[in-house]
């Protein structure tokens, strides 16, 4: 075991995976040489040589479509997209490429890929690198999306996520990448150093995709969420002093329904939090799905925390950030209603 | 008010391409300059592309107007390689011809045929070694029919039968044939050409021997995929021939529009430093040799090469498309390259290896195979009687294993 932070366990889930497998690639913009904007990648290069990591023309939809073209050949290539507010340009080629090459070619080609990229916001991004744009994953058959909430989970999913058979967006709350941030952004930041979930495994394991985690058992309302509001979700439960059962979702395609309806139905309550904007967002699905298989244990509606309907703002980030205070609210009206 | 001199700024306009010619009007291409056969040098593999800047704004031709093979691009085939290259063409007209005629009579929603450009894609395949992987458009069939890919199994695919190979998930000819060296089709335009350059990064990146051909038309060279693709192309060197078939027509717009104010479309890979070469699309001995050149340069870690075959579509775009609407009818016959297969049949007559008589036997013998073929995929059924791909094929293959919301779904739907 080692003391982990998120890039770090991302990291050596690249390193684990190129080293057990010379078929993993790595590559995206700034990459190589540098190691990534955020230094997911430091080392890589120098380690396996500069033809399995290596750094890419500003091109969203050329890394991605060599990806493509890579895994069709028989490689696995792990790509970043610098900032998930980036990937517009390649959504083309994730969507109607990536997501349906094993579909319409019935398994004559298949892409077995993973393009990372950091979501979320809390660093001061604006609008172009701060938003979450997990929902215009999700609602694409094919893709399988997985966002991890600790340095553990990240490493075991990404090496999952590597060694899936189809392609995985894998997104990186990049707030989370130094610590477990839990929206109290006027406090200094607990290391990961100092939390359980930064003790990772130096070697190969795996964390099956498809699989929620109960962070915190409780029995008065259960909370869902994933990334960074995880995080922001205990804080708030632990300020409330409710009862609640937080479930981090981890992947959301698939989706572990089983862990939600089976704690759904013992409480009878849930608030979904995502930071992601409201409308159609992956809460939308979720507070579907919970309707339509716990309709007769629910003793409220189920409510929604999330991002507002606009633009990720800059200066105004932490009025627009679901923090603790908006979750606990949330808490507090499920528990009247 | 005074005379004083009009300080004001000119008035802009905006400039609209148009074709030379609309419909009523008499065909004009007198705009495509062509070179001699034989007048275009042909240069060493390993050329610098500075030095070679010229053949991006000229035509490669070996086929004469007497059907004679001339110049330095000429001599690579045997008479045997040119009488399969014309019976490959012969097939794939055939081919169009009967799949033409079934969508008409209903047994399949659509179709899409090649009528005038059948050279580009069965003489290029001839230029490539089994392994090699295109990443082709939905007009490249003939890359099927030259590797002998059964015309059946293309069958069943356009008609969505029980025996489909892609389970009646895909629209008609949008065929996938790994061992056959031929990417499935998308359906969408151009993602397909920076993928065939990461299939060739990854040949490179595992120092393999394979290379990789990318396709796109005139038309989708616009697309922001082209650029990527030549991008990563001239970056990595990778090892791929990057094809552009300019048929004149993108559905109903003229090559000018995507091309706008650059010479040539093969002028397009200069600024990235690619060597690129412009052919006689309809010149079965231009297409194949040019290809050789550019799978040589690949297959030698030279890189990449852009070649653009000048043809024209003589046909509709697909069958839901009528071409009159937006060009004069008689356009096709005015096409100054001519027809493929009667030049390859002209130029055979004129090396003593065929005739006019073999050749009508030879369409007879054809058309018996395609009526064969078609009879046996008809005996799988056609899109809307007989035999038919299962409900339960709309659920399976979305993932290697079934996420248990999709297996909910397909139980929902009774399978």
């Amino acid at each position: 075991m080692a003391r982990m932070t998120m890039i770090e366990a991302v990291r050596s889930a690249m390193d684990v995976s190129m080293e057990r497998d010379e078929t993993v690639v790595v590559f995206g913009e700034d990459v190589g040489y540098f190691g990534g904007v955020f230094r997911c990648t430091q080392g890589l290069q120098a380690k396996y040589g500069k033809t399995r990591c290596f750094d890419t023309p500003i091109s969203e939809s050329g890394i991605v479509g060599a990806a493509i073209g890579m895994a069709a050949y028989g490689l696995k290539p792990c790509v970043e997209i610098q900032f998930a507010d980036y990937m517009y340009p390649a959504y083309d080629q994730i969507t109607q490429e990536a997501a349906r090459i094993r579909y319409r070619s019935a398994g004559d080609f298949t892409c077995p890929m993973v393009i990372r990229m950091p979501t979320g916001g809390g660093i001061f991004g604006g609008q172009t690198h701060s938003q979450s744009p997990e929902a215009l994953f999700t609602h694409v058959c094919g893709l399988k999306v997985v966002v991890p909430s600790n340095p553990y989970d990240a490493k075991g999913l990404l090496i999952s996520a590597i060694e899936d058979p189809d392609p995985v967006i894998f997104l990186e709350p990049k707030r989370l990448y130094n610590g477990p941030f839990d929206g109290h952004h006027e406090r200094p930041v607990t290391p990961w150093s100092k939390h359980e979930l930064g003790d990772v495994p130096d070697g190969h394991f795996t964390i099956p995709i498809g699989k929620a985690e109960i962070r915190r058992p409780g029995e008065a309302v259960t909370v869902i969420a994933y990334g960074t509001m995880v995080h922001v979700a205990l804080a708030a439960v632990e300020e409330t002093g409710i009862d609640a059962e937080v479930i981090d979702l981890r992947s959301l395609l698939p989706l572990d329904l089983d862990t939600i309806a089976q704690s759904v139905r013992k409480t009878g309550r849930c608030v979904v939090v995502h930071e992601a904007t409201l409308t159609s967002g992956y809460g939308a699905e979720v507070a579907a799905l919970i309707q339509e298989h716990c309709f007769y244990s629910l003793e409220s509606p189920v409510l929604r925390v999330t991002g507002w309907d606009t633009p990720y703002p800059h200066a105004q980030e932490w009025d627009y950030f679901p923090g603790p205070a908006r979750v606990g609210r949330a808490l507090q009206d499920v528990m009247e209603g | 008010m005074t005379d004083g001199p009009d300080l004001s700024p000119p008035r802009l306009s905006l400039h609209v391409p148009e074709p030379a010619v609309r419909p009523g009007g008499q065909p004009d291409f007198s705009n495509v300059k062509i070179p001699n056969a034989g007048s275009v040098p042909r240069p060493a593999v390993d050329v610098s592309p500075e030095d070679i800047r010229d053949l991006a704004f000229s035509i490669i031709r070996v086929l004469n107007r007497d059907g004679e093979a001339v110049g330095p691009w000429a001599g690579l085939l045997t008479d045997a390689e040119l009488l399969e290259g014309l019976r490959n063409m012969l097939k794939l007209r055939a081919f169009d011809a009967r799949m033409l005629m079934a969508q008409r009579q209903g047994k399949t929603s659509f179709y899409m045929q090649h009528l005038g450009e059948e050279a580009v894609s069965c003489a290029f395949r001839k230029a490539l070694e089994k392994g090699d992987m295109n990443f082709p458009t939905y007009r490249q069939a003939g890359l099927l029919i030259a590797d002998g890919y059964p015309m059946v199994e293309m069958m069943n695919q356009i008609f969505s039968n029980e025996a489909d190979p892609l389970h009646g998930r895909q629209l008609p000819v949008m065929y996938s044939s790994r061992e056959h060296g031929f990417f499935t089709i998308s359906g969408n335009l151009s993602t397909q050409y920076v993928q065939a350059v990461g299939w060739a990064m990854a040949s490179a990146i595992r120092n393999d021997s394979r290379i990789a051909a990318a396709w796109i038309g005139d038309g989708s060279t616009a697309e922001s995929d082209f650029h990527s693709a030549l991008v990563f192309a001239s970056t990595y060197k990778a090892p791929v021939i990057l094809n552009i078939v300019n048929n004149q027509w993108a559905i109903s717009t003229f090559q000018g529009i995507a091309r706008g104010g650059a010479g040539t479309f093969a002028a397009r890979g200069l600024g990235f430093g690619i060597p690129s070469l412009r052919v006689d699309g309809n010149d079965y001995l231009a297409v194949h040799a040019v290809a050789k050149w550019a799978a040589e340069r690949a297959r030698r870690n030279l890189g990449p090469t852009l070649i653009e075959y000048v043809t024209y579509r003589v046909g509709a775009h697909s069958t839901s498309d009528d071409p009159s609407a937006y060009r004069p009818k008689t356009e096709s016959e005015a096409w100054p390259l001519g027809d493929p297969v009667l030049r390859l049949k002209k130029h055979l007559i004129l090396r003593g290896v065929w005739s006019e008589e073999r050749h009508v036997q030879a369409e007879a013998e054809i058309l018996d195979e395609v009526l064969e073929a078609q009879r046996e995929a008809e005996s799988h059924g056609t899109l809307h009687s007989g035999g038919k791909p299962s409900v339960r094929d709309i659920f399976e293959g979305v993932y290697a294993d079934m996420p248990p919301h999709v297996r909910r779904q397909r139980q929902k739907a009774g399978y």
